[in-house]
């Protein structure tokens, strides 16, 4: 096991540059997961650090070795692919044990350990088919455990999850994350569902147009999102965004949109008089019908219930508004209603660079 | 720190990866350049020398006098229209039949696989011999067509078609088309097996009847591959001269001469290398003409869309 | 259905006919051929013209001739083309648009106009006249196409098979080895067998090339026979019966891959 240290790396193809200059450093058995919306560059990263994508300027170090022009086979790493890249010619057990034969280990080594992370994994029944007579979660598991097998200082994974129905996502999700505890060893996960970002990481790496947005864990990225960007991205529902200019009344700071609609701003924000900014708020942190000295006035258009909880749809001027509850409020189409947003949770970003103030 | 990787190793390794693919490509270029294009320049060189094998005195440089000897050689502007007319029908007809196939295969059916092997069969057999073959089905000795065209009318008595000059190219012909149908067949069923369903579907709920769907929805779909596939295929069928070869030789009196046969007539009957490059040079710049030209007539098609 | 069917059965008599025909003269005894040439099966049939061909003519050794031409053109094409198609799949070069496109020009250019100056280039080489010769011919005009073949076939090998061999210990070459070339065999075999055909059926340069009887390949034998001979109508069928034979074999080996090669852009007679 290994940390994975990345200092000021860069790669373009021909003038389009995909990545801009990204430092990270990664702690022996941590689990961060990079995610960011398709071309953001996060593939491209984890490439490099398989040793699939060369480097441009910069430097890859595992452990404390520069890798830069160290074959993929020479690094010690295991990756699963999103489309599981299963050998077709080779049974479950040869696919699973490839790598250790490729290092001359002896028959009955790779045997056993080959059949160990065939019962981790449930794969004992599966053993002697072929990949084409698998289903996709089983083909999942194989990958899994082919990358198991190998033993490595750090695990890769490329949107291994994507191509499974929601269903096995859910379960495949759960099962990595028992396994990287019980296994502690580095992984790097690359993924575009902010979900699964969330639920499986030690650290939340968001990157978009090849620049790291921001890293922390899950929790910190949710509650102090570093940018529009970021606070747009993670969350599902996403967050609500009002564009407006900051003034100022005897009450506090509020943010002016069209309408003559006043959204107050908490007293510890940045925001200055005059700033044109862009006011966010997640859905569940705004509540109905309330009756607060901040509240605005609201008509509803459409009503989502979940049977856990609720989303109702409503315009505030001429901006959609989505606000969650965990209650079945009793509202139908175009009825007034008043939303009173929790100033405690309430993020304002400069309208221009779209940096929390 | 990690001291880092010292420059000769990042440059080695850069430097084969660059060179890499050149390695798996260049034997094949090699012998290609050399049995090809080597010849070509060269071919084109001789049309401008005298260059007959029997004649040890020739090789000098001749200037345009292959190209004058050209420009006044009736046989080689009747090998032109013939060209012309061996490649407009053969051509046209494989299309139509190949089409027709393609449809009548695109669908489902109990014996389908059989019956695509069993129409695809007649591309395997070796050119040469579905001359041969042709030949003698024409011939009233072995071959019944005399007799059955002489039957239902269409000529006084059974004889042989290819010695009759009027009729004669209709013979490499239909051995033509009858050999070439399945390329034009599978080449079509590609293209009419990517179509999605739901085109035809959405047009069927529209209300279009089978024709119409054909028209409006399969015919615009498969132009861009038609285009393409005629283009390279009357090149192709222009130069073709095996069948010519084998059930004619060219006769009777020239009278199934295309530019193809009547270059290698040139070349392996009389060895005149020098004119029949002339000749080559001829053709080549007459296909490239017809290259440019239907690609204009293509992009202005597509822009017109 | 009545109709799909009865158009249908129009082509296969179309495509079935004219080789039927070939089967049926080819046991048409000879004292038989004036009186019944031309009714559907003759009342008496003979295998004495196979006899003849194999036993007392030249043609054993034009299809050994033939045999030797064909399986070496296509296995040396095989590998030129599955060299060259590895670089068009896998690789971006410098210059690859350029040959790419030279490689479809071959395609295009009039092959008869080579006639004569690869004659003459070949004499001083010694290679005419021989069947080394003749390969060497063969192999530079099957290349183009069989490497756009095999192009496909390795673009639809995923990269990431690759990527995870050579993750998983591989060097670029042993995962060729183990898991590239394992997966491409099919792909391999019918490009050999679109090679086979492809030589086994060429005329011009083989007649131009060979001189001596000893160097024939079948179709430029046959066509001797023919110019020869040409009333002995049984004995040149049955030839011509028995020149078919590994032509339609390989062709139903590749005929499952062929439109996959042909809707992959590279589109040849």
């Amino acid at each position: 096991m290994a940390a994975v240290s990345i200092d000021r790396v860069h790669k373009s193809y021909g003038s389009v540059g995909v990545l801009h200059g990204v430092s990270l450093e990664i702690d022996d058995g941590e689990f961060v997961v990079l995610v960011g919306p398709s071309g953001c560059g996060k593939s491209t990263l984890l490439r490099m650090i398989a040793g699939l994508e060369a480097i441009n300027a910069g430097d890859i170090r595992i452990g404390d070795r520069v890798v830069n022009n160290v074959a993929p086979k020479d690094r010690d790493i295991a990756m699963v692919f999103q489309n599981y890249a299963l050998y077709p010619h080779m049974s479950v057990s040869s696919n699973m044990g490839f790598s250790m034969e490729l290092r001359r280990f002896a028959k009955s080594m790779i045997d056993s350990a080959v059949g160990r992370a065939a019962a981790t994994l449930g794969l004992g029944e599966l053993l002697q088919r072929r990949p084409r007579e698998l289903s996709g979660g089983q083909r999942q598991r194989v990958a899994m455990g082919r990358a198991i097998v190998r033993q490595p200082q750090v695990f890769l994974f490329d949107e291994p999850l994507s191509n499974l129905d929601a269903k096995l996502r859910v379960q495949m999700r759960t099962e990595i994350k028992a396994l990287h505890q019980e296994l502690k060893t580095t992984a790097v996960y690359v993924t575009h569902d902010q979900v699964e970002a969330m639920t499986m990481a030690d650290r939340i790496v968001v990157m978009h147009g090849g620049i790291m947005q921001q890293v922390g864990p899950p929790l910190e990225v949710y509650d102090r999102p570093a940018n529009k960007f970021v606070a747009g991205f993670i969350g599902s529902p996403a967050m609500n965004f009002f564009d407006g200019v900051v003034a100022a009344n005897g009450a506090g700071r509020y943010v002016a949109m069209g309408g003559d609609v006043r959204l107050p701003i908490p007293d510890n924000s940045r925001a200055e008089v005059g700033r044109r900014v862009t006011y966010g708020v997640r859905p569940e942190s705004i509540r109905i019908d309330a009756d607060d000295a901040g509240s605005v006035p609201a008509s509803v258009e459409v009503i989502e219930p979940t049977g856990l909880s609720t989303l109702v749809y409503s315009k505030v001027a001429d901006a959609l508004v989505c606000t969650f509850t965990m209650e079945r409020p009793d509202l139908e189409r175009g009825q007034p209603i008043r939303l009173a947003p929790d100033l405690a949770r309430v993020h304002v970003f400069d309208a221009d660079s779209g940096e929390r103030l | 720190m990690a001291a880092p990787e010292p420059a000769p190793a990042r440059q080695r390794r850069l430097l084969s990866a660059i060179l890499e693919p050149y390695l798996y490509i260049s034997p094949a270029l090699i012998i290609i350049g050399l049995v090809m294009f080597v010849p070509l320049i060269v071919g084109l060189s001789y049309a401008y020398r005298e260059i007959q094998l029997l004649n040890p005195f020739s090789g000098g440089f001749v200037g345009l006098a292959n190209f004058a000897q050209l420009y006044g050689d009736t046989r080689f502007w009747r090998a032109l229209s013939n060209t012309a007319w061996w490649t407009f029908a053969s051509v046209s007809l494989q299309f139509f039949f190949g089409l027709g196939l393609a449809l009548l295969l695109n669908k489902s059916f109990p014996g389908k696989r059989l019956i695509q092997a069993v129409v695809f069969l007649p591309w395997a057999v070796p050119t040469f011999l579905s001359g041969l073959t042709w030949a003698w089905l024409f011939n009233p000795v072995v071959g019944p067509l005399p007799h059955w065209m002489s039957a239902i009318g269409l000529m006084d008595e059974p004889v042989n078609i290819l010695s009759i000059p009027s009729v004669a190219l209709w013979g490499p012909i239909i051995a033509n088309v009858w050999w070439g149908i399945p390329f034009f067949a599978i080449t079509l069923l590609a293209a009419l097996q990517s179509i999605p369903n739901e085109l035809h579907e959405a047009a069927a709920i529209d209300g279009a009847t089978t024709w119409q769907r054909f028209v409006k929805v399969t015919l615009p779909f498969l132009a861009p591959m038609i285009a393409i596939t005629v283009l390279l295929r009357t090149i192709w069928i222009s130069n073709f001269a095996d069948l010519i070869v084998v059930m004619t030789g060219g006769g009777p009196a020239d009278s199934t001469q295309i530019v193809a046969s009547y270059i290698f007539t040139q070349a392996y009957r009389r060895l005149d290398f020098g004119y029949a490059s002339a000749v080559a040079t001829a053709l080549l710049a007459l296909l490239l003409l017809y290259a440019v030209i239907v690609l204009r007539m293509r992009r202005s098609l597509l822009r017109a869309m | 259905m009545v109709g799909h069917y009865g158009a249908l059965a129009l082509y296969v008599l179309f495509a079935l006919f004219p080789l039927y025909w070939l089967l049926k003269i080819s046991v048409t005894p000879n004292s038989l051929l004036y009186t019944e040439g031309i009714t559907m099966w003759p009342s008496v049939t003979t295998w004495e013209n196979y006899r003849f061909v194999l036993l007392q003519s030249d043609f054993p050794a034009f299809f050994k001739n033939s045999v030797i031409v064909s399986l070496g053109t296509a296995a040396i094409v095989t590998v030129l083309a599955a060299a060259t198609g590895y670089a068009f799949s896998r690789f971006q070069f410098t210059g690859k648009t350029l040959v790419m496109f030279v490689l479809l020009l071959t395609q295009m250019f009039p092959l008869v106009m080579l006639i004569a100056p690869i004659f003459r280039l070949m004499v001083p080489l010694g290679l005419t006249d021989n069947l080394t010769g003749l390969i060497v011919v063969y192999v530079a005009f099957n290349t183009p196409f069989a490497a756009f073949l095999m192009q496909s076939f390795f673009d639809g090998i995923p990269r990431e098979l690759e990527e995870a061999a050579m993750i998983d210990g591989c060097t670029r070459l042993t995962a060729l080895r183990r898991v590239i070339l394992p997966l491409t065999l099919p792909g391999m075999g019918a490009t050999l067998g679109f090679v086979f055909t492809a030589a086994w059926s060429e005329l011009l340069f083989a007649l131009m090339l060979i001189n001596s009887t000893d160097a024939m390949t079948f179709p430029v034998g046959l066509l001797t026979f023919v110019s020869k001979f040409s009333v002995d109508f049984g004995q040149m069928m049955a030839a011509g019966v028995l020149a078919l034979v590994p032509a339609c074999l390989f062709f139903a080996f590749i005929q499952r891959y062929l439109i996959q090669g042909l809707t992959a852009g590279a589109v040849k007679g």
